[in-house]
């Protein structure tokens, strides 16, 4: 038996490496400067669609919601080895939160159709919020088994995963289709294919938009988000009041004395 | 009884047989929010033989413990227990809800607010009341949901302007827990299970699970790294350090993504939020969500080769300078004073 996947993938601001220049000189984050990068976790979920096409057959389908330029991933999507690819695209999806994304990408999915399996990382760089994934297998009526890290067992239409808990782990054996986000610890991504690089560089993915999805726009984009930021202030540090401690002997030990005195030691 | 049905709900998280301590901290959240909107503090149970637990949370100002008892729920389970919660959602339509940012919150939360079409804040640093005005409307008394975003290089305060439910998931050790010395007189309600052809789609065939071996939240010194260590075995001197005076070993986001220290050991919005005597961070730029997770610590030492360090704006004693310099000096330092 073979088993169909639908990847959900993000691309982000690569917000683990912000440096001088991103900053503004207000200190806010300037977005356009910051590059964009495949979302760690949803790398290794399509890891692991892999490997059950690898293993069982069937076939990977690459899906992402974002502004066109968003097609440079689903192109590195291909060169590791997916079979298809999704752009979701429409200025009317903009400014989602994670219930309006769920909204839409449940209607993407309902649209491809034929699938077993629905794989997306546990949460974005950018938000770490965890959301999109439950939220989009409630919608589609899904079980859902987040944090996962192991793929166990295919059989018989069921899938057997072992997942991250407090403290532990549990193993658990699902009815597909169902959907699964993928911790990183899961697997390590395969490097692009070579050939696949040759074959895809000039690939323009096709491009779902409002029109051609059965979405009530009223619960698309920054609209049909609950959620909306009220502010947002960017960081600015105030100069607290510390104390230099040379980094001499005679600084240290004196640090130490005081931290004595204050009965944090000992 | 002329309250508005301003209620606050607790998802109430179990911990082998207590309560997880989030929960705890997040009824004593609650209960100081309830006052703010003249509203009734709630806790909400799922489980089996939850009496006792139901009682424990009116020691933390809940006035009603909603409780949903079944041998079939003895141990969480994403399908019944999302789906009897939003079931409960629908009904009563609370004003707040919150729940804590564990695995098991994180698993139910989105669920129950996609299927009651609520907004979810997830990770927040920081719960208010107050009136908005937002796009020229006036919204009395709104939840304000604070937390970093986008790298911690900024603080958003987000809303839920036109939703009647308000839900956020706060991780656990940033809210104070206040335990009452008088419970308040608080009352069960029980709710019916009725068992559903999907909540049994997924078996849970094993589990297991001990306690975290690294209690940071309790360790009165924490001595924390950063990527500014360099490597796993520059670790080795801050371990070093953390065993001679009696710390334990910490390491910021960065540290733990290089592989240079375990993910329990992250401190952080996405990792534990501590408040230790001391805490000691070397080479650790400090991210906001880095700091949001330290940054009520009694006293705080940075080390950082960086003038413009941000760690620096929230620490006690600022040490400019290479970290594999000082940590061996500070280790001699503390050798002699014990002679």
């Amino acid at each position: 038996m073979t088993y169909n996947s639908i990847v959900l993938v993000k691309q982000v601001p690569d917000t683990a490496n912000i440096s001088g220049d991103v900053m503004k000189p207000d200190g806010t984050v300037n977005r356009a400067k910051l590059p964009a990068i495949f979302n760690p976790e949803d790398k290794v979920a399509l890891e692991l669609a892999l490997q059950v096409k690898d293993q069982y057959g069937g076939k990977v389908t690459a899906v992402t919601m974002g502004p066109p330029k968003a097609a440079e991933l689903l192109k590195e999507c291909l060169y590791m080895g997916a079979d298809d690819v999704v752009l979701v695209t429409d200025h009317k999806f903009a400014g989602a939160d994670t219930l309006a994304t769920s909204y839409v990408l449940n209607k993407v999915i309902e649209k491809i159709g034929n699938y077993d399996i629905v794989f997306a990382g546990r949460q974005a760089i950018d938000g770490d919020t965890a959301q999109v994934g439950p939220q989009t297998a409630e919608k589609l009526g899904l079980p859902q088994i987040t944090y996962a890290e192991k793929i166990l067992e295919l059989n018989n239409g069921k899938i057997k995963v072992q997942r991250l808990i407090d403290g532990g782990y549990e193993i658990l054996v699902s009815k597909l289709p169902a959907l699964l986000t993928v911790v990183k610890e899961a697997s390590v991504p395969r490097p692009f294919g070579a050939k696949r690089v040759m074959a895809f560089k000039n690939y323009i993915p096709r491009q779902l938009t409002t029109k051609d999805l059965d979405v009530d726009l009223e619960r698309c984009g920054l609209f049909g988000s609950p959620t909306k930021v009220h502010n947002i202030e960017s960081v600015v540090l105030s100069a607290g009041d510390h104390e230099n401690i040379e980094p001499t002997k005679e600084g240290l030990g004196q640090l130490i004395d005081k931290l004595m005195n204050d009965h944090i030691f000992g | 009884m002329n309250k508005l049905p301003h209620e606050i709900w607790v998802y109430i998280e179990k911990k082998q047989n207590r309560i997880a301590d989030v929960s705890l901290e997040l009824l004593s959240k609650g209960r100081k929010l309830a006052d703010k909107l003249n509203g009734t503090l709630k806790s909400v149970i799922i489980g089996d033989d939850l009496e006792g637990l139901a009682k424990e949370t009116f020691y933390y100002g809940a006035e009603e413990a909603i409780v949903v008892e079944h041998t079939d729920l003895k141990e969480y389970k994403t399908m019944p227990y999302s789906r009897v919660f939003s079931e409960l959602v629908k009904k009563h339509q609370p004003r707040i809800v919150l729940f804590g940012a564990t695995f098991v919150g994180r698993d139910i939360a989105p669920r129950v607010a996609s299927n009651t079409l609520s907004g979810l804040t997830a990770d927040c640093t920081d719960l208010q009341i107050s009136n908005v005005s937002y796009m020229k409307k006036e919204y009395p008394k709104l939840l304000l949901q604070i937390r970093p975003a986008f790298g911690g290089n900024i603080v958003a305060t987000i809303i839920t302007p036109d939703n009647p439910v308000q839900m956020a998931s706060v991780r656990e050790g940033v809210m104070q827990m206040v335990r009452l010395a008088k419970p308040v007189n608080g009352k069960i309600s029980k709710v019916p299970y009725r068992a559903e052809e999907i909540d049994k789609v997924i078996e849970i065939i094993e589990r297991h699970q001990e306690e975290c071996k690294v209690n940071l939240k309790c360790a009165p010194i924490i001595v924390a790294g950063g990527y500014g260590m360099g490597s796993k075995e520059n670790f080795k001197l801050l371990k070093e350090l953390a065993d001679l005076i009696g710390g334990e070993l910490a390491g910021s986001r960065a540290a733990v993504d290089a592989g240079f220290v375990e993910h329990e050991r992250q401190v952080g919005q996405t990792g534990v939020t501590v408040r230790p005597k001391l805490y000691i961070a070397a080479g650790i730029s400090g991210a906001i969500q880095h700091r949001a997770g330290m940054d009520e610590s009694n006293k705080i030492i940075a080390i950082n080769s960086d003038p413009d360090a941000p760690i620096f704006g929230v620490c006690h004693y600022k040490i400019l300078g290479n970290v594999m310099d000082i940590i061996p000096a500070l280790i001699e330092a503390y050798k002699n004073k014990l002679k």
